[in-house]
């Protein structure tokens, strides 16, 4: 598959296969006017498969939860047709209602207009814990 | 504007000036008795806890201060389905500081994030207690007349026990701190708890199901209540509340200098008998909470 194909646009690459679905609802890229085209169990010669998605716009994209979902996701920035930058994606300080904290006691379990916070705290074993009650995310 | 939700927010020169403030107010109490002239205090107690909010309502009134709020979460609008954030925003107009205790983890930061006045966590579920360790860390200091090089034995529910995750995370600061976790396999110490403080910073422990054995090398002995209330099933409650007694039997081997503290309310966990023994500080530690909560409101405040 090319990513050339796209003039302007974003090239999310190296999606583990079978999670391209997932990262295009969180990343809402169904609310996009835009072409997005999601390629599923893409030849590569990294991962052998891999999923892929082109978005065919020169739109801002908020992707630090990737880093969260599947850190070994590459993003490409296309301009003119022609990579401009191409950069990794690291495990975000924070998240905002990506993850729903479990424990029962906690007091987003029964005020469910509060926002579900995870915050990183220990970046070297991917430990993420709740910003209310600290309960380590599942 | 400042609040207090985790004892962890303190520094050690924060901890250090409250417990000089507190040992100033122990020493000169007519020096402070006007300080919170024409503040109010507001006791938000969605579950019931007699002594810590007499312990705030006190501090409040020795400082020349007045109390409002309520004691159990029926006689409060979040009966009426009223969320935390507004309760807070609707106290903002009434008080000047708020404590609260609720039964769900996380209500008291919620509460800081919502109010345009400091909120003091006065516990929230089995989560965090940090006034609770103010109060501990007043009594070893009275007691010991330090922080470092002590060897702490923590005793009972460490599973559950807010108090004591608060103690170790706050005692952890500080060098020579050797902690003795004495509990039942089902009530250890989480992982968590393990793994990012104790590990972590490198802090000796050992644990053991054995008080008489570990009880010779004890510096501080705090003791723990099973609580009924963090229990979803009353079997497991009904089996392991009765685990550690302590008795003077049990300190016959005890360091003569031994400082004996408990959280209260106690149950049967530390007999009567041990209550006239020099090394039983648990009064004194109750009484120390209300020095710290009188220093804690005068920092958060930002009263000299």
């Amino acid at each position: 598959m090319n990513i050339d194909s796209i003039k302007n646009g974003i090239v999310i690459d190296h999606i583990t296969a079978g999670r391209g679905m997932e990262l295009y609802s969180l990343l809402k890229l169904d609310t996009l006017d835009c072409s997005v085209v999601i390629g599923k169990n893409v030849g590569s010669e990294k991962m052998g498969k891999k999923d892929i998605i082109k978005i065919d716009a020169d739109i801002e994209l908020d992707t630090t939860i990737l880093g969260y979902i599947d850190p070994e996701v590459t993003i490409n920035i296309i301009k003119n047709g022609k990579i401009v930058d191409k950069k990794g994606v690291t495990l975000p300080e924070r998240l905002v209602n990506v993850i729903s904290c479990k424990n029962p006691r906690c007091i987003t379990s029964c005020e469910q207009e509060l926002d579900q916070v995870f915050t990183l705290t220990d970046k070297e074993n991917r430990v993420y814990r709740c910003l209310y009650c600290e309960t380590k995310a599942k | 504007m400042r609040s207090l939700i985790d004892i962890k927010e303190l520094s050690l020169e924060e901890l250090d000036s409250l417990i000089d403030t507190a040992l100033d107010i122990i020493a000169n109490p007519l020096k402070y008795s006007e300080k919170c002239r024409g503040k109010k205090l507001a006791t938000l107690f969605f579950e019931p806890s007699t002594r810590t909010r007499l312990s705030f309502e006190a501090a409040m009134y020795e400082l020349g201060g007045n109390v409002l709020g309520f004691s159990e979460a029926s006689s409060s609008s979040s009966a009426k389905g009223e969320s935390v954030a507004d309760t807070a925003k609707m106290i903002s107009c009434y008080a000047d500081i708020i404590a609260m205790r609720h039964p769900k983890e996380g209500a008291p930061l919620v509460a800081s994030m919502n109010a345009s006045i400091p909120v003091v966590n006065a516990g929230d579920g089995g989560h965090n207690h940090p006034t609770q360790t103010l109060a501990d860390l007043l009594t070893i200091k009275r007691k010991k007349g330090r922080f470092n090089n002590l060897t702490v034995g923590l005793c009972g529910d460490l599973k559950f026990g807010r108090t004591v995750h608060s103690l170790i995370s706050a005692l952890s600061r500080y060098e020579g701190i050797k902690f003795v976790l004495i509990s039942p396999v089902e009530l250890r110490i989480p992982d968590y708890v393990k793994t990012e403080t104790l590990n972590k910073k490198g802090i000796e422990y050992v644990e053991t199901t054995d008080l008489v054995g570990a009880m010779p090398e004890l510096d501080i002995l705090y003791m723990t209540r099973v609580q009924k209330e963090r229990f979803f099933n009353e079997e497991d409650y009904l089996r392991l509340k009765d685990s550690y007694i302590l008795d003077l039997a049990k300190l016959e081997n005890a360091k003569r200098d031994l400082c004996i503290m408990h959280p209260l309310p106690r149950v049967n966990e530390i007999s009567v008998k041990v209550d006239n023994d020099p090394r039983a500080c648990y009064f004194e530690q109750a009484l120390n909470g209300k020095y710290m909560r009188m220093a804690l409101i005068l920092m958060l405040l930002g009263i000299d």
